[in-house]
């Protein structure tokens, strides 16, 4: 696991795509830091934090599209697989590689944060609750993203996967909704209950109101595990056929 | 020590491997021949647990590759059709993350070194592995599998898309480690693995066509009651009297050499005719510009094996024991099919197809 940790963060940042998407990162927090602190003259950052998961829903993708196409397309997965390690340390390698690079774009919340303080008082506190949830947020997208460039050797198609499967989950909220209302009785009420239940949103959000929930965190990992199980058994799957 | 029982890996109906059992000793270079497709490459996927067989079993060192995959891994140093080389990486970027990978204990510098040297990469070693060529990426492939030092060596096709000069360097290489390390090969190169291996394994249609030596297979199907002759004289002439030798089946003459030279093909019953022959020719006042016996070689054995014909040679435990060539198929639209006790040295020939 640590050999491959080490080897995708030097492909990381020796590749483009890192400072694509630190660029992206720093661009649109920047945008909203700008937006919804400096111009509203407010030291509260949650508007800040809300805004970016739109943008996790582009950027993630771009960070974790190659990690499993690309090997499979280079045939050097072969090399891994047939390697003594097993493959949950292959996909937790991997992760945490995806993990680092994301936590890295995370510092410059701190940046705004130490801007806000040169002027005014911080609660430091609510920062760090939104950045704990936003680590989450950020932990099971790229675990979402992992999971299907498992699925694909192209790059592309890794990314507009797992960008559509994060969509799906960004309007779960509209979609627990529709199906109450498609769905008339307790049935209705129950099904649009279960959906919604799977909300990412509202899970987040939770975190930007400044409660540390047990039950958001446990939900993000547990999310982020099991698409990491899920991987681990595309791998495994792949070669029974 | 690999042990392979009844083997097999089905993709929907087709049997890319078929039910194949073999073993391989210790310190022994073993060649897997075949065409396209006769599923080299399966077998060696499924010993080296890049994909799991349909059914059977695969001992690596005792070790099963499904049951404990990790500790049968690191007995193994797998060299793939396609190295799975990291190209963005310089070759020492390459090694030192194999190194972590395979969880080598042994001094990482001297190591790494010393397998440098060992397939001569050592110029290249802080090159960028996408600006290299082919033949040192294939070298660099084989570093990668020679790391850790596992004492079973599986290299599919290395020798593939290496200019002459690389491909006698990697064949005495591949021998030179056949010294400390069991080693696998495929190769479509007859000649190499005839060059290279202890012992063959023929795999055709995803079955064991033949498992022996070289030589073994050779006698096993040969025919050294075929000979071809050069013979200056009127064609026809010469093979009345030819045929009319006691002991001749056969006799076709092929194109002419020169003026009034052609070479014959004679197939005889087993019986020695040679000097029979040489007086023939000499009572006719024909000239003999040469005589010698159609060796097969490992390609006519290759061909003839994998070929239309499908026989199957039984593994000789001892050279008492006779071999008996038997075909696969039903099918008696074979032309030929020769079964021969070459212990014996007695020959027969039968054939299917119509007696003479």
């Amino acid at each position: 696991m640590k050999a491959i940790l080490r080897r995708e963060l030097v492909a990381y940042f020796t590749s483009p795509i890192v400072y694509v998407y630190l660029a992206i990162f720093t661009f649109f927090s920047g945008l909203f830091f700008t937006v919804g602190c400096l111009s509203a003259k407010t030291t509260n950052m949650a508007s800040v934090y809300d805004s970016m998961f739109v943008v996790f829903l582009v950027i993630i993708p771009i960070l974790t599209m190659r990690l499993f196409s690309e090997e499979k397309k280079q045939r050097t997965d072969q090399g891994l697989l047939t390697a003594p390690v097993s493959i949950t340390g292959i996909v937790m390698g991997k992760f945490l590689a995806a993990t680092v690079v994301f936590c890295c774009g995370m510092l410059v919340f701190f940046v705004y944060a130490l801007m806000l303080a040169a002027h005014s008082a911080v609660q430091w506190q609510l920062v760090f609750c939104y950045t704990i949830g936003m680590m989450l947020l950020g932990m099971a997208f790229i675990s979402i993203g992992i999971f299907v460039s498992s699925l694909t050797e192209s790059q592309i198609i890794s990314a507009i996967g797992s960008f559509v499967f994060m969509m799906v989950i960004y309007l779960i909220n509209s979609i627990a909704q529709l199906a109450g209302s498609a769905i008339s009785g307790r049935a209705g009420l129950w099904i649009s209950n279960a959906i919604a239940s799977l909300s990412f949103l509202t899970r987040f959000y939770e975190f930007t109101y400044g409660i540390l929930s047990f039950s958001a965190v446990l939900f993000f990992i547990s999310a982020s595990a099991v698409m990491l199980f899920l991987t681990v058994k595309v791998i495994e799957r792949r070669r029974y056929r | 020590m690999i042990e392979v029982k009844n083997l097999s890996k089905h993709y929907g109906d087709k049997k890319a491997v078929d039910n194949i059992s073999f073993t391989v000793e210790d310190g022994i270079i073993l060649g897997f021949l075949g065409p396209n497709g006769a599923g080299k490459s399966t077998t060696m996927n499924m010993l080296t647990g890049y994909i799991s067989a349909t059914g059977g079993q695969a001992l690596i060192n005792g070790i099963d590759i499904l049951k404990d995959p990790i500790k049968a891994k690191e007995q193994i140093g797998y060299l793939p059709e396609i190295p799975p080389l990291y190209v963005d990486m310089t070759v020492k970027e390459y090694l030192d993350f194999i190194y972590d990978l395979k969880k080598c204990k042994l001094p990482r510098e001297k190591h790494i070194k010393q397998v440098c040297n060992v397939v001569k990469i050592t110029d290249v070693y802080n090159r960028i592995i996408k600006n290299l060529s082919k033949g040192y990426k294939q070298r660099v492939g084989l570093a990668q599998a020679l790391i850790g030092n596992p004492p079973i060596l599986i290299l599919d096709e290395p020798t593939v898309g290496l200019d002459p000069h690389q491909i006698i360097e990697i064949r005495d290489l591949i021998k030179n480690l056949g010294k400390e390390h069991t080693v696998i090969l495929s190769s479509h190169i007859l000649s190499e693995i005839q060059a290279v291996c202890d012992k063959i394994i023929i795999l055709n249609k995803g079955q064991v066509a033949a498992n022996d030596t070289a030589e073994n297979i050779a006698s096993a199907i040969s025919a050294d009651n075929k000979f071809t002759v050069r013979v200056e004289g009127p064609r026809d002439k010469v093979i009345d009297e030819i045929d009319g030798i006691a002991g001749v089946v056969k006799i076709t003459p092929s194109a002419e050499r020169e003026k009034d030279v052609y070479d014959y093909e004679v197939e005889t019953d087993g019986t020695d005719i040679r000097r029979m022959l040489f007086r023939t020719v000499v009572e006719n006042n024909w000239v003999m510009l040469g005589l010698k016996s159609s060796e097969l070689t490992l390609e006519d054995i290759f061909l003839k094996i994998t070929m239309g014909e499908g026989i199957k040679i039984p593994t000789k435990k001892k050279p008492a024991a006779p071999a008996k060539a038997e075909e696969k198929s039903e099918d008696k639209k074979n032309d030929k099919k020769e079964d021969k006790k070459p212990s014996e040295n007695k020959n027969k020939k039968k054939k299917s197809g119509g007696k003479k």
